[in-house]
């Protein structure tokens, strides 16, 4: 080989690099300026009603990630949204927008909050697999009941999903006001406290409660499920392409079935630790809007498993300096909301940049 | 008083008919506005957040005017201006309807709540009602023939709509637009524009939804007065086939399914009320189940529409 072609040849292999490198940071850049452009929206929006953009962000950065004690605030609240946007991320990798994970949460938490009550002489470690396995059955019963009759009947699940959010709230406010009202609970029913033995402490030194650790896991896991797995591998063909999945022999219902329901677990596992390590009891707080939270990271994150992980950290962040901000700017607490909403269509509005962006396309080739 | 059981047991389906008019009006404006919005092409699911910034927005506007009517046109200006937010970010290329509208919805949410804070205390003039009862002495008759005059305006613009799709030039183009983009592009029609004019408008009828509740009924303003709404009449213009007609019969459906709840709470049962509160979710899935199909786009759908693809 001539040293004029292995020139030729390393060069060809750069430049295959930088389209590599080009198209990862399309899928990068555009979410994050997308994210910005929605703050800077925001902070036009603070201006107009006349209060410090400068001021708000960087309360928010003081109460969120100024420092050790407001990390551990941010992160204890980082846990449920990482399992609530797995909840929407999960479905919409096989093409389904699936919004009801607020239904998950709060019955998984009820139903958390109830096997603690029938059984409350388990020893601890068993009592909490307990929870979580009945959270999980819950949620995953909630969430796969949509996939199914998206399935078989082609029900829409967007509008079917955020239906059942609103009956999972009456029926978790039925239950915790009705049968499992612990006679304890007098301004707030709720389900009787959980026993010392069922409450998840904190990460050995580390003030923030085991959630975080699960909800981590678990988007590792499903990374892992979806980009390293046959299953995965057939679930992201019936999101590209369903008719291709049909052809292929795709066992396309039990991958729609089996991933809702996979996902309704998740969401019912967030409900069941905030009941076990947040609010000590199943009760109307369990409807905190995680859920929908959720949604917004899912689409910030672009429905990868990993990316949720530092798109539901800055949310949580937002979240957990909501107080301060009220306190300081006398903001009211919608703020918070309609920051998120104009994140949110800024997100959606950004898709139309994909493959516009032609200064990170590189010059055309001849 | 040997008869008071028969006026407790007469008193259910009468609530029920007076509370399917009082609920009804909302479903009714909110699924017309996305049956004009669904007609061209596009779904808008953001209308729940449409309906509860209209309520803000009409009852803020009503408090600070004193005029109920002029809170009705501010609820139909916010409206068609979140429609047209609505209609311009969907314009963009390779950008989802169904998402646009989770995200509107949960914006506009955020700001009537933002901005509605002030307004939970005070109380703004309500909007007229005709008795149409006035022949009866029984005054649970006189409360349930109490019609809002925005019910009857919407049954008017049910009739309205549905003779505009099937015999005007509007109508028909909005049809094209919806049903093939391509037709309309060849009979030179600006599909774009048609869409983001329908769904404007049908943003600016969701806002008058919205306005009804905070204005006649319920009758105030606070962080509950929508929970879904706006997203059943959603629902129900699938039921309804996508007729302005039919949306209203399925309103008056939904209505009375509504008005379950309050209607047993008014003679004495409370026994599980949450579950009869949950009554018109249950009926929508129920009937999203029953009329949808995996293998065929529904009789009457648009064609262009994402959710019946």
């Amino acid at each position: 080989m001539t040293a004029a072609a292995m020139h030729g040849a390393a060069l060809s292999v750069l430049d295959g690099g930088l389209a590599a490198v080009r198209r990862r940071g399309e899928a990068v850049i555009i979410p994050v300026g997308a994210l910005v452009a929605g703050l800077l929206a925001f902070a036009i929006f603070l201006a107009f009603i006349g209060r410090s953009p400068v001021e708000f962000y960087g309360l928010v950065y003081k109460a969120a990630f100024g420092s050790a004690f407001s990390w551990e605030n941010t992160l204890a609240r980082t846990a449920p949204l990482l399992l609530a946007a797995l909840c929407t991320a999960l479905p919409a990798r096989l093409g389904m927008i699936m919004i009801g994970g607020e239904g998950a949460i709060v019955l998984g938490g009820v139903a958390a909050g109830v096997f603690a009550m029938s059984w409350p002489a388990l020893p601890g470690a068993l009592g909490i697999a307990g929870m979580a396995a009945a959270a999980a059955l819950a949620g995953g019963i909630w969430i796969g009941a949509i996939g199914l009759v998206r399935h078989v009947r082609g029900v829409n699940e967007t509008i079917a999903s955020l239906l059942m959010a609103y009956v999972a709230v009456a029926l978790m406010n039925h239950l915790v006001e009705g049968p499992f009202r612990d006679a304890g609970s007098l301004n707030k029913p709720s389900t009787a406290p959980l026993a010392d033995g069922f409450r998840t402490g904190t990460i050995p030194g580390f003030d923030v409660h085991w959630g975080l650790a699960i909800g981590i896991a678990a988007c590792v896991l499903c990374w892992i499920l979806l980009e390293r797995t046959s299953w995965g591998f057939a679930a992201r063909i019936v999101g590209g392409n369903v008719r291709a999945a049909h052809v292929q022999g795709l066992p396309v219902g039990r991958l729609v079935v089996g991933f809702s329901v996979l996902a309704g677990s998740l969401a019912g596992i967030a409900g069941m630790v905030e009941v076990a390590a947040v609010h000590g009891a199943a009760n109307a707080s369990l409807a905190a809007g995680y859920g929908y939270t959720g949604i917004l990271i899912a689409f910030l994150a672009r429905h990868h498993m990993l990316a949720i992980i530092p798109v539901a950290t800055l949310l949580a962040g937002f979240d957990a300096a909501s107080g301060l901000v009220q306190r300081r700017m006398d903001l009211p607490d919608a703020t918070v909301l309609v920051l998120q909403g104009m994140v949110f269509v800024s997100i959606l509005a950004g898709e139309a940049l994909h493959g516009r962006l032609t200064w990170l396309r590189g010059p055309a080739r001849s | 008083m040997a008869s008071m059981p028969d006026v407790d047991l007469w008193g259910v389906p009468l609530a029920m008919l007076g509370g399917a008019i009082r609920v009804s009006t909302p479903f009714l404006f909110v699924s017309l506005g996305e049956c004009l919005t669904e007609r061209a092409g596009r779904v808008n699911l953001g209308l729940e957040g449409t309906l509860v910034l209209g309520a803000m927005t009409g009852y803020g506007a009503a408090y600070e005017t004193g005029s109920a009517w002029l809170g009705v046109g501010a609820a139909a200006l916010a409206g068609t201006l979140f429609g047209a937010v609505h209609g311009v970010v969907c314009r963009l290329p390779r950008v989802n309807d169904i998402a646009t509208g989770i995200a509107l919805m949960l914006l506009g949410i955020g700001l009537a709540f933002f901005f509605g804070k002030p307004y939970i205390q005070p109380v703004a003039p309500d909007l007229p009602a005709i008795p149409f009862g006035w022949w009866s002495e029984s005054p649970q008759v006189r409360t349930a023939l109490n019609v809002n005059v925005l019910f009857l305006a919407g049954c008017a613009l049910a009739v309205a709509l549905a003779w505009m799709f099937r015999a005007t030039r509007i109508g028909l183009t909005i049809r094209v637009v919806g049903d093939s983009s391509d037709a309309a592009r060849a009979m030179g029609v600006r599909t774009h524009t048609v869409r983001l004019l329908a769904t404007a408008a049908g943003g600016a009828l969701a806002g008058v939804g919205g306005a009804y509740l905070s204005l006649y009924y319920p009758g105030s303003w606070n962080e509950g007065i929508s929970s879904g709404q706006g997203l059943m009449a959603v629902a129900l213009v699938i039921f309804a086939r996508w007729n302005p007609v039919r949306c209203l019969g399925a309103a008056l459906l939904f209505g009375g399914a509504g008005a379950l709840g309050p209607a047993l709470q008014s003679v004495g049962i409370t026994q599980g009320y949450h579950l009869f509160y949950a009554a018109p979710y249950v009926l929508t899935l129920g009937l999203l189940v029953a009329t949808s199909s995996p293998t065929r786009a529904l009789a009457g759908a648009p064609g262009e529409l994402s959710i019946s693809r």
